[in-house]
């Protein structure tokens, strides 16, 4: 069976900066996939690569079993690969419930073929809203809104493009102990939904909890990649990342 | 209220006004009231990129100029049919030259809608302020191929024969003024269908956070292509006209720095979010530059202009839309 | 008929030599668009500001214009300061940069230009120095004074602002606000000062430029307007915030510039600058010496 996401040989660099120096990686459909790695070592270039927000000089990225090298950013989230960003980035000028629009009305309309209808929309937002607890706010602007808030909010909007993967990048940062947990409920309440999630994060708590499997990322190279509690005990990553 | 409502409404408050406007039989009160009307429908255009999308276009000149070149283009060359078309085919250009001025609005739409969308296409994949300078490029080298193509008059600039009168409602004048009433009306529900529908959205993702938009799925160049050419052909469509209306059409006037200053500061300082932002900015800035340049001098009327934009944008930033938008509010919480 | 050298030949070096003014004109945008992203459409005006700040103590009092605006450099150091802060605090605080500050920036562009036309009037308006008429000449080379003079002032400003930016803290400051911000931060400077020092300055060399350009050509207010589009051709076409790339930039311009002018006449002139700068955007926005 093809993996999902399929990422062979990919290279990225900076001027002469090398930021991604031959990731091979391979996501499974359903999986709950980990990805950890010291900071500047190439997880968010990976990621924006992946989803098309950066273009890679060498290497493919196959989704679905179609070959994403070359599409646009918005052509990737319409075949089902969405992402949150590690600073979230809400449209400030819009309510909650309009910010979950957006995804709605130009990737899942996109797909379906059909136009959704208004009040469908309105449905769907304020559905998802209440997933993430946020239904009471809908109809406040951004600026608002808690840290944790903004983080559910840019959550709900990777959700509201309903995809088949998700990747969620460090979401969880700068978060209390009780917040983390309603983030990681989230996300796995999506997996058991049929979405498969690529988390990336540094609370290796929530990164051991979560993950079936955990992939390490160090200086643009993957050098781990299997089993959590394998990982966790590799001698390269346990210097590399983890430390004494 | 829904859009053919509205419609309506806008088309109804354009007929009155004309009416109005007829009443006191005084011909100078078309000649200010078409430039103000012009310019709702350059500061509603340009908004439709700026205030929608957050591009800033200073190249307004340019597609406006576009409009009233492709006019004296098609005027000249009805004037010199005889000398430029093979005799045989002469009579069949006689009978459709000179075109009516409807026509010359479409193609002048036409012509900056495609050179808005070159401009796009060239520039847009680059971040907002390449687009911006890109623009100002695009004015001054339209600006230097015109002042060098003798054919519509270079430096020296090209008569225009304006017709006495037009049948039916009095003088010529009249007759542009109503068309441009129109033009205005068209823009106005444009950009106010635009506001409610799923392009509108669009556009205000991008203005608000380009990347999230990308990521969201709106296809982010396409929609800005979308943009720059409907700004552009509205802008091109009210160039058109105005050879007529000023009867001698000089490269200065046609490219002045104050179509520019004044579809950005009109709609800046009436408000971007909404379409009635630039048409409150133009009926407030507009009156007063006409009482300034009568009473003061042209050249006080720019700095008071230039002064305001800056005013507006550093305290107002939503303009006056915005601060009544602020006060509603604060009197709900209150 | 012969081709024209010595016509080529003057106006290749007419070209440098303009080119390296040029290149003093483009150096405060380099800094504030080139490494710190502040759109500053306004430049120009500031440089024809400087350039009516020395005719009016030339004509007055007699003093050379380059002298002027070396004395006072502060005064203009401060007023670019001084915007930098409105500018923060409207827009960058608020993110909304993009729109609304280079409506500001336009504004302040136009508004300079009335105020200019309103005291001064559309007159051209030109300075007397010892060095304005004289030329040198080497054979057919002819080397006008008042040409050469502002070219070794521009490439000794221009040197000056180079070691500036490589030797000193705050120039180093300002390289690294532009590459990573977010770092600046956490090693305790606040890159706040570092930016408004460095428009203060940029401001300081735009009027210092104007100085350079009254002795060049007599000015009239709209003058500035065609230097937006040479400053921001240059700086594009040189590779943001390079600065031996913006010297290369400026001297090509000024070649190519001189040379249409020559062969094809003035009035192509405006649209070489404004045409590269289309060409450089629409197909290698990275620059010559692109980062």
């Amino acid at each position: 069976m093809t993996a999902l996401l399929q990422v062979q040989n990919l290279r990225k660099r900076f001027g002469g900066f090398v930021a991604l120096d031959g990731i091979n990686l391979d996501v499974q459909a359903g999986e709950r996939l980990g990805l950890i790695g010291p900071n500047g070592s190439g997880k968010s270039t990976l990621v924006n690569c992946i989803c098309g927000t950066l273009q890679n000089e060498q290497g493919t990225v196959h989704f679905d079993g179609q070959l994403m090298n070359g599409l646009a950013a918005h052509q990737r989230t319409h075949r089902g690969l969405s992402r949150s960003f590690q600073l979230p980035r809400p449209f400030p000028s819009m309510t909650l419930a309009e910010n979950l629009r957006i995804p709605m009305l130009y990737t899942v309309h996109h797909r379906s073929g059909t136009p959704l209808h208004a009040d469908n929309i309105d449905a769907r937002c304020h559905e998802l809203l209440q997933l993430v607890d946020l239904e009471k706010k809908a109809r406040h602007l951004p600026g608002d809104l808690t840290q944790v808030e903004m983080r559910k909010l840019e959550l709900a909007r990777a959700m509201a493009a309903e995809p088949k993967l998700l990747i969620a990048d460090e979401a969880m940062a700068g978060l209390s102990h009780a917040e983390i947990e309603d983030i990681l409920a989230l996300l796995m309440r999506l997996n058991q939904s049929g979405i498969t999630v690529i988390m990336i994060e540094h609370i290796m708590t929530a990164v051991m909890s979560f993950s079936q499997r955990l992939a390490v990322l160090v200086s643009g190279r993957k050098i781990a990649d299997g089993k959590p509690e394998d990982v966790v005990r590799d001698p390269e990553v346990v210097r590399a990342y983890l430390g004494e | 209220m829904r859009m053919p409502l509205f419609t309506l409404i806008s088309i109804v408050v354009a007929i009155a006004v004309f009416m109005v406007t007829r009443l006191p039989n005084i011909e100078y009160l078309f000649v200010a009231g078409y430039t103000i009307v012009q310019y709702i429908v350059l500061a509603t255009a340009w908004n439709i990129l700026g205030g929608y999308c957050g591009y800033v276009n200073f190249g307004s000149a340019a597609f406006f100029a576009l409009g009233a070149y492709s006019t004296v283009t098609l005027a000249t060359f009805g004037l010199q049919v005889d000398e430029l078309v093979p005799e045989s085919l002469a009579p069949y250009f006689h009978l459709i030259f000179p075109l009516p001025i409807p026509v010359l609005i479409v193609i002048g739409g036409i012509v900056s809608g495609i050179v808005g969308f070159g401009t796009g296409y060239l520039t847009l994949r680059l971040r907002g302020a390449f687009f911006a300078i890109a623009t100002l490029a695009l004015s001054v080298v339209l600006a230097t191929l015109v002042v060098n193509w003798d054919f519509v008059g270079g430096s020296g600039g090209a008569y225009v024969v304006r017709p006495g009168k037009f049948p039916g409602l009095g003088s010529y004048m009249q007759y542009l003024f109503l068309l441009m009433l129109g033009l205005a009306v068209l823009s106005v529900v444009l950009a106010r269908w635009i506001e409610r529908s799923r392009l509108g959205y669009g556009f205000a993702a991008i203005r608000d956070d380009e990347m999230a938009a990308e990521a969201s799925g709106v296809p982010t160049l396409r929609l800005k292509l979308i943009a720059t050419t409907l700004s552009g052909a509205l802008m091109g469509m009210a160039g058109a006209p105005f050879p007529y209306y000023i009867g001698y059409l000089a490269p200065a006037s046609a490219f002045g720095l104050e179509y520019a200053v004044n579809s950005i500061a009109m709609p800046l300082i009436g408000g971007t979010t909404s379409w009635i932002g630039p048409v409150i900015g133009t009926i407030l800035l507009g009156t007063l530059q006409q009482v300034t340049t009568v009473t003061i001098s042209s050249a006080v009327n720019v700095l008071l202009v230039g002064v305001l934009l800056i005013a507006f944008v550093i305290i107002a930033p939503n303009g006056i839309v915005g601060l009544v938008q602020d006060r509603l509010r604060a009197r709900r919480k209150g | 008929m012969d081709f024209p050298f010595e016509l080529l030949i003057n106006a290749i070096i007419a070209g440098v030599l303009i080119g390296g003014f040029y290149a003093a004109v483009t150096a405060g945008i380099s800094i504030s668009f080139g490494m710190l992203d502040i759109v500053n459409i306004g430049h120009p005006a500031f440089v024809i500001l400087g350039s009516y700040i020395a005719y009016y103590f030339n004509i007055n009092y007699g003093v050379d214009p380059i002298l002027t605006c070396l004395i006072l450099s502060p005064i203009f150091y401060f007023l670019g300061t001084t915007i930098y802060q409105v500018y923060y605090l409207s827009f960058e605080k608020r993110g909304q940069q993009s729109l609304r500050g280079l409506a500001f920036f336009f504004g302040v562009l136009f508004v300079t230009e009335v105020l200019l036309l309103l005291a001064f009037g559309v007159d051209y308006r030109y300075v007397k120095t010892d060095y304005i008429g004289p030329s040198l000449q080497f054979g057919f080379i002819d080397l006008p004074l008042r040409m050469l003079v502002p070219c070794i002032g521009s490439l000794i400003l221009f040197a000056g602002l180079q070691l500036f930016i490589s030797n000193t803290f705050i120039g180093r400051a300002v390289l690294a606000v532009s590459q990573d911000q977010l770092a600046l931060q956490l090693m305790a400077v606040d890159p706040i000062r570092i930016k408004r020092i460095a428009f203060g300055i940029s401001i300081a060399v735009a009027a210092m430029a104007g100085a350079f350009l009254i002795i060049i050509q007599p000015v009239e207010p709209s003058v500035g307007r065609e230097y937006i589009g040479r400053v921001f051709a240059i700086c594009v076409l040189g590779g943001m915030g390079s600065m031996p790339g913006t010297l290369i930039a400026a001297i090509l311009l000024g070649v190519i510039e001189s040379i249409t002018s020559t062969f094809y006449g003035p009035s192509w002139a405006p649209a070489v600058s404004f045409g590269v700068l289309l060409l450089t955007l629409a197909f290698r926005p990275s620059g010559i010496l692109g980062r």
